[in-house]
């Protein structure tokens, strides 16, 4: 990498240091570029939604923040730390495995089909990170689990396997699951998407109630336009790799200023 | 023309059972070598290392490309050559867990490769290690779709052993051509041989079957 690295700082210092910072990003496969130098700053607390036509690079950025994609250009920085890259002898290189666990464990994710493990009960999905992970005891775990399995209304399918619950059921667990690694950041990738209509609502509603409950900064990708406007403090719209036009729902969604975003709502909207 | 002598099926099936056993050891010591080579070879597949991968996957190939008898012959007859002295026995369960190591390490490769990738990216997200990935939640999905594969050579491994007897290890064959040599009858014992082959490997493959799909529901994966 012959990128000019002193343009990044080591660390992020000083009040108002972005829960997560995305510093000229870019991320190619092959020949085609599917975020272009995405600048974006997310504070602590807050709830951001990325909207977007399909292939304009939006789930792209949240598989890169949990690591799930490299990055080809630039710096991701989580909580102040450098998240893709780490120090060394004062300069910014590329993060080892170990840098990468250290700082990915401030990161969860729920995924678009849910992606549970299908060998263990809801129970046991959510407690094999706590156990396997943060090494904390069974009855600590369970514990722990059963509080989350509770908050999102599943704590009686607890010794149920992921086969014998409906999509939205994964995917409430999915959540608890996520929750139960106590993340700084949650992630949630279309998590509506391959749920049927519905069912929708229950899974919302959990994430709903995480917005009032936590103080967790959260990113979302969802083509659900007026759940967006509902839950979001801030919504950006992408194309082609990079942020149209970002605001307040009501800014954005009521009063859009470039041409592409009032295209796509118009779009989206007829669809609906 | 039959001429089936009972008292002759009498006097020789003792020493073609105590045989078997030594067929069955052979097909059991030889699989368990297999089933944890198999494996070996599967992972290494499976690293970032592209040398390793591709030391192993030409030497996967190069077994199962090449006859197994010429590699019992092989490791008995020129390993000494190389310090390897091995006796028919030892010889005899590293060709055959070696050949079949080959083959069950496609085996695994199959089973790996069926997981979805969904199922590696939850583990990442909820930050297992690649090993903690592997045992916990990877390998325990990919043995059901496995296990088929794996009953196949279990019975294939134990109907290969008859190729161990040209070393001079004692099993069913083996029994079966000292027997016919020394009496001059080869109906009774080879007929005997096929028997017990069929008395072992039908409820085997019936066992197994009831296994897989007893497995299946354990582990929560059909409803």
């Amino acid at each position: 990498m012959t990128h000019d690295m002193s343009q990044y700082p080591l660390k992020l210092e000083g009040d108002n240091v972005p829960m997560v910072r995305f510093q000229n990003v870019t991320k190619k496969y092959g020949n085609l570029t599917v975020l272009d130098g995405l600048n974006l700053d997310v504070t602590e607390g807050e709830m951001v939604t990325i909207i977007g036509p399909s292939g304009s690079g939006k789930t792209t950025v949240l598989r890169m923040l949990m690591t799930l994609e490299t990055i080809d250009s630039g710096v991701i920085y989580v909580d102040g730390e450098p998240l893709t890259h780490m120090e060394k002898n004062g300069r910014l290189v590329r993060a080892n495995a170990a840098h990468l666990r250290k700082i990915r464990s401030k990161i969860g994710m729920c995924f678009q089909h849910f992606n549970l493990f299908p060998h263990m009960t809801a129970l046991g999905n959510c407690i094999e990170g706590p156990m396997q992970v943060l090494g904390l005891s069974r009855k600590e775990a369970e514990e722990r689990a059963l509080e989350l399995l509770d908050l999102v209304g599943m704590a009686d399918k607890r010794d149920q396997h992921p086969s014998r619950l409906s999509g939205g059921q994964q995917q409430r667990v999915a959540i608890a699951r996520a929750l139960a690694m106590r993340p700084k950041v949650m992630l949630f990738d279309e998590v509506t998407s391959a749920l049927d209509p519905e069912v929708i609502s229950e899974v919302t509603s959990v994430i709903r109630g995480l917005v009032d409950q936590h103080n967790l900064t959260m990113l979302m990708v969802t083509h659900q336009i007026g759940f967006a406007r509902e839950i979001s403090d801030r919504i950006c719209f992408f194309y082609s790799g990079q942020i149209e036009e970002q605001g307040s729902p009501e800014m954005l969604l009521d009063n859009p200023q470039k041409e592409r975003t009032q295209q796509f709502l118009s779009a989206v909207l007829e669809a609906n | 023309m039959l001429d089936w002598k009972l008292d002759f099926t009498w006097e020789i099936l003792p020493r073609l059972l105590a045989a078997a056993g030594n067929t069955m050891l052979a097909a059991g010591g030889g699989y368990v070598v297999a089933v944890v080579l198999g494996l070996v070879f599967a992972l290494a597949q499976r690293t970032p290392s592209r040398l390793l991968t591709f030391v192993v996957r030409e030497l996967v190939e190069f077994i199962r490309s090449t006859p197994l008898l010429l590699q019992i012959f092989f490791i008995y007859y020129v390993g000494p050559q190389f310090g390897l002295r091995l006796s028919p026995w030892s010889a005899g369960l590293i060709a055959i867990g070696l050949h079949y190591a080959a083959y069950l390490s496609e085996v695994y490769r199959g089973g790996i490769e069926s997981v979805p990738k969904g199922q590696w990216e939850a583990a990442r997200a909820i930050n297992l290690s690649t090993a903690k990935t592997y045992r916990r939640i990877i390998i325990p999905q990919a043995l059901p779709p496995a296990l088929a594969g794996m009953g196949n050579y279990l019975v294939g491994i134990f109907k290969d052993t008859p190729m161990l007897s040209v070393i001079g290890v004692a099993e069913l064959m083996h029994a079966a051509n000292s027997i016919g040599a020394e009496n001059f009858r080869y109906l009774e014992p080879y007929t005997i041989v096929g028997l017990i082959f069929l008395a072992i490997s039908l409820p085997t493959a019936w066992l197994l079957r009831r296994f897989e799909t007893a497995l299946r529901r354990n582990m929560g994966l059909t409803r």
